[in-house]
């Protein structure tokens, strides 16, 4: 076995491994976690491809952004496991019944001519250009409409997001600082002038 | 390769500037609204009808053969044939009646898109009137989120009219989708649109991720997402047919959920009937015609050689959509749920049109088939946005007016109104000479031509069951005593607009020629 | 000369698992300079804030007190690490690893002159900015696994605190990596040797510090956020808060105390490569070398527990506002400035 392929079969079995931990786990913090374990395993595969942007990005955006604010989220919340695993046993025939149904048309359907699909290999490309450089190129010639429709998609999501949650202005107690500096002493204090009063 | 030594070559963007002027235009107005202090928006609210107007007008006058039909529809055929080359001259459009692609052959333009588009403007600018009462009447909805994610929305539908590439629908749809899942939650107090909204995203994401599937098991087979990539390589015959049918089948399932037909239907009442009853407006009436053009750029324009596959599988979907869609409506109290499964059910009979293109190789059939579907959605869409319009007509502040029962004896209360509900009711049900009518017997005509007799009578079976809710909400209207007397509250312009809806229903069911001529000459001009 | 016979040597010596053994002794050559530099910031920075506050210092220890991170070191592992009750015994372990592995394995791709770096990976700024991203992890766990209300709010904060200001680093690396054409940190630091000024002998002025100004600003003072440091500090604020490892002790905690000075250190000598010329030499009479790195790691160290020692600590709101509404829009304003500069006739980085 060459080197590659046992670097694949570790990363898979790892893969496979934090996969299922995913959704076995019985705590959603750790859950999560295995999902972190799954995302950087599944880089790893993509970096035996050579795709590294790819498998950077996937780290950078999943890992370093998406799963911190996911696990803000599972952290803060107060999730019963219990409850929400009490039909866990009576649902997991049918749903395995159901799983395996779907493993076995899949297999019958694609296995005939499984082999087929690996006759296209990778496609390599002639220019000596880095992944990098290759995708960025791709994003502003090619998939220039798509790209930025994307972005469109992504400032729709925001607008969404503000127009849900924004309500009324709240009123906070706030205090700027770059205007308490230049409080002055008479603004806040006021020295009277007065008569002392006669003791009767 | 450094930068300087990096070619760029742009992209022809005339064909797109519909879209450029649109997007750049939402964004325009996000950011005048930050400095509009009433409450109203009624600065909003016009620059968003100004750019649909200007949208309209750009699209217009980069598509020729629009041009033409616009001229022609106005004026006559003569000014039409007199007027069109100066104007193109004078104006330089470039693109002329032929389909022209661009970025990279992403993007397409032809006549057919162009037609829809155009419907499209109409319809949202008809929905943004209508809701603007309603919208104003209800504080936390008359924010200007609600025009600008009507305007995304557009945008996205706009897209997904004109893609030729799999992944333009895809993001097309994506972005519809979004707009109007925020749309939907738009009111944020009401529990009921909340549950709606989770509801439509939930399962709107599983459609999405279908569709997905089956768009990369195509990729998969062919080799290409480009929509004419893929149908020259399957006439080619070089895909791999058994991912092709499993794509399919992913790719159908997925269009299904977002036309909303059986056994895809789930979420359409919940979601119709949750909605705040402006937002139900627009998801009844424009998605439809995106939803229409994307059936016939994957399965028309990219997979036509699979015809026989598909085809069967919409049989399936339409025969189940018709019956559970008209039966199902017959139980319900809440015109807005009512109309949703009369939403399946047009659905349904929409696909016939679509199921008859092809006929045992026989393309003989396919522009009369298909040109009687987009006729059907057309039409559909207006009747829809008048019936959703005549709720928002008699709701008001903390009032909906969706039951059924709110619609008794609406007769006493404003005889004209009560004329034009029964306008639209007679067209949904297909009574004679009205529109709705003329696009079940195009499509019915189209079936029996086919040669799929069965097929034919079942529908006419489905919809003489349909007819029944309809002519019952006209029984109420003019022959039960009203629960309340209260007047139509209404501005006066959305009154107008809703007789000049009314109106059209029926004079389009005198006169349907011209439209059907349109949608022919353009599918023509497209396929 | 040196170099090419001990690795013959070595290639005799172990044969087919040479390379294995050159990359673990390659890799230890970088980490055991670190955790001194480590060990020995630590003391620097109480002499340094010792100074300012017109103290003397740690001078006990040894001579000059030069002992005294060795005995720190050793007092920490003697102690116990108490493990608090309910709390997630993994996790909690595991935290203090996620906060310090990161610091570490960023090293792989910094180079410390045109030839030496231990992987010269392509894409290695991305590798770097998705490393550190990961740091956070050690923070929002190590707060979570606690079972302590206070930890956990700790954490929060800091973790929110982090995540906004690598927005606005990020946006700040674009721009350079715009200029330089490359995210090959060799290669960046390559470009910041050639311009105008860099033709005349006067290299220090054509580094990306000066063309830039605005990003390195934001840089720098994003990368005080991004490590915790004072005074933005919002992890230990002894006065008033409490951070996410109060309930760490012995190694556990310290091995969060060396994560800290070690991204203190990943961190500045980001900054001398991104925007001082990392091994370039300011004037051109003296020759390129590493020294001139460390010493600008040094400066920019420097410059932390200056700002430490002087400036009194934000709120958090003022934080979260700094970095929200005044870095991350400025960011934005002058990616597209950069971008027309570079469109421009006045290109200054063909």
């Amino acid at each position: 076995m060459e080197f590659k392929t046992f670097v694949f079969y570790f990363l898979s079995a790892i893969l496979v491994f934090a996969s299922l931990r995913v959704v076995t786990s019985r705590n959603p913090v750790h859950a999560a976690l295995y999902l972190v374990l799954a995302f950087f395993t599944a880089s790893g595969v993509w970096m035996l491809l050579q795709a590294e942007f790819l498998a950077i990005s996937l780290v950078l955006i999943y890992v370093g952004a998406v799963m911190v604010l996911f696990l803000f989220v599972v952290m803060m919340l107060d999730i019963n496991i219990d409850r929400l695993r009490e039909g866990f046993w009576s649902y997991l025939p049918l749903g395995s019944i159901i799983a395996l149904l779907m493993v076995a048309e899949m297999a019958l359907v694609l296995g005939g001519s499984y082999f087929d699909l690996f006759e296209n290999a990778v496609p390599q490309t002639g220019i000596a250009e880095s992944n990098v450089q290759a995708i960025g190129r791709l994003m502003f010639t090619e998939y220039v409409y798509p790209f930025e429709l994307a972005s469109v998609i992504l400032l729709v999501g925001i607008v969404a997001a503000v127009a849900l949650t924004q309500r009324e202005k709240r009123k906070t107690k706030a205090v700027s600082p770059s205007r308490q500096v230049f409080v002055k002493a008479k603004d806040r204090v006021r020295v009277l002038q007065m008569p002392s009063e006669p003791r009767d | 390769m450094t930068l300087a030594e990096m070619q760029f070559v742009l992209p022809n963007l005339s064909p797109a500037s519909a879209e450029i002027f649109l997007l750049t235009m939402a964004c325009v107005i996000m950011m005048v609204d930050l400095f509009v202090k009433e409450k109203t928006r009624a600065l909003t609210f016009a620059l968003t009808q100004i750019t649909l107007v200007g949208t309209a007008a750009v699209t217009v006058l980069t598509s020729a053969g629009l041009l033409s039909i616009v001229i022609a529809v106005l004026l006559g055929p003569d000014a039409s044939a007199d007027l069109t080359p100066r104007i193109v001259e004078v104006f330089g459009i470039r693109t002329g009646e032929e389909i022209t692609y661009t970025f990279s052959s992403m993007y397409v333009a032809d006549l057919m898109g162009s037609v829809l588009k155009l419907t499209l403007y109409f319809t949202v600018f008809v929905v943004m009137l209508y809701s603007r009462s309603y919208v104003l009447d209800r504080p936390q909805m008359a924010k200007a989120e609600f025009y600008t994610l009507s305007l995304f929305a557009t945008l996205g539908m706009m897209v997904m009219i004109s893609a030729n590439h799999f992944l333009t629908i895809y993001i097309g749809l994506e972005l519809l989708s979004l707009s109007l899942y925020a749309m939907v939650a738009l009111n944020r107090d009401s529990v009921t649109a909340t549950e709606a909204a989770m509801k439509y995203f939930v399962l709107g994401a599983l459609a999405s991720g279908l569709l997905l599937y089956g768009m990369s098991m195509i990729y998969g087979a062919t080799g290409t997402l480009e929509i004419t990539g893929v149908a020259e390589r399957l006439y080619m015959g070089q895909a791999n047919k058994t991912i092709l049918i499993f794509g399919l089948v992913f790719l159908v399932s997925g269009i299904a959920f977002k036309l909303g037909v059986v056994p895809f239907h789930m979420w359409i009442p919940d979601v119709y009937h949750g909605a705040p009853t402006a937002v139900t407006l627009f998801i009844a009436s424009a998605p439809k015609l995106a939803a229409f053009a994307i059936v016939i750029r994957m399965l028309v324009n990219g997979l036509i050689v699979m015809a026989q596959d598909w085809q069967m599988m919409l049989i399936i979907l339409s025969v189940l959509s018709m019956a559970i869609g008209n039966l199902a409506a017959i139980a319900q109290t809440n015109l807005k749920r009512m109309l949703a499964y009369s939403a399946i059910s047009h659905m349904g009979f929409m696909l016939l049109g679509l199921v008859t293109g092809v006929v045992g190789g026989d393309a003989r059939f396919a522009l009369n088939a298909y040109s009687s579907s987009m006729f059907y959605v057309i039409t559909y869409a207006l009747t829809s946005v008048g019936t959703f319009g005549m709720i928002l007509l008699l709701a008001r502040a903390g009032f909906e007016s969706d039951e059924l029962d709110d619609f008794k004896g609406l007769n006493k209360r404003s005889p004209w109104f009560a004329a034009v509900m029964m306008m639209m009711m007679f067209s949904m049900a297909g009574v004679p000479f009205f529109v709705g009518f003329f696009a079940k017997f195009s499509v019915l005509q189209a079936v029996v031509a086919a040669g799929y007799l069965w097929l034919a009578l079942a529908a006419v079976f489905f919809s003489l069951i349909g007819a029944f809710y309809y002519l019952r909400i006209v029984k109420l209207m003019y022959f039960d005593p009203p629960k309340d007397m209260t007047p139509i509250q209404a501005p006066f312009d959305m009154k107008l607009l809703m007789s000049a809806n009314g109106l059209a229903v029926a004079l389009l069911g005198i006169f349907p020629q011209a439209l059907m001529s349109i949608c022919a000459y353009s599918l023509l001009r497209s396929l | 000369m040196m170099i090419d016979m001990l690795q013959q040597l070595l290639q005799g010596f172990f044969g087919p698992v040479y390379p294995l053994v050159w990359t673990v002794l390659k890799i230890v050559l970088i980490i055991v300079p670190l955790l001194l530099g480590v060990a020995y910031l630590t003391f620097w920075e109480r002499k340094v804030i010792g100074w300012m506050q017109v103290r003397i210092g740690p001078n006990r220890v040894g001579p000059w007190g030069l002992i005294q991170p060795i005995a720190d070191g050793v007092k920490l592992m003697m102690k116990e690490i108490v493990i608090p009750t309910g709390s997630d015994k993994g996790v909690f372990l595991i935290a203090p690893m996620f906060a310090f592995a990161p610091a570490l394995a960023a090293w792989a791709v910094i180079p410390f002159n045109d030839t030496l770096v231990l992987a010269n990976v392509n894409a290695s700024l991305l590798y770097i900015m998705a490393i550190t991203s990961i740091g956070v992890y050690g923070i929002i766990l190590s707060g979570w696994a606690s079972n302590s209300k206070y930890a956990f709010l700790g954490g929060m904060r800091s973790a929110a605190q982090m995540i906004s200001y690598e927005v606005a680093m990020g946006l700040a690396l674009v721009v350079v990596l715009m200029v330089s054409n490359s995210l090959n940190l060799g290669d960046i630091v390559k470009s910041q040797g050639q311009g105008m000024f860099a033709a005349r002998g006067l290299g220090f002025l054509s580094w990306n510090w000066l063309p830039l100004l605005p990003m390195f600003a934001v840089y720098l003072i994003s990368i005080v956020a991004e490590t915790n440091r004072a005074p933005f500090d919002m992890a230990e604020g002894e006065s008033e808060i409490v951070g996410f490892h109060v309930e760490y002790s012995g190694m556990a905690f310290a091995v969060f105390f060396l994560a800290e000075y070690a991204n203190m250190i990943l961190v500045s000598s980001l900054t001398a490569l991104l925007f001082l010329g990392g091994w370039l030499s300011p004037v051109g009479f003296l020759p390129d070398s590493m020294f001139w790195l460390f010493a600008k790691i040094t400066a920019v160290l420097f410059f932390f527990l200056w700002i430490r020692a002087t400036f009194p600590r934000y709120r958090y709101d003022q934080i979260m506002r700094l970095g929200w509404k005044v870095f991350i829009p400025l960011c934005l304003i002058w990616l597209v400035v950069v971008g027309c500069w570079m469109m421009s006739p006045w290109n200054i980085w063909k």
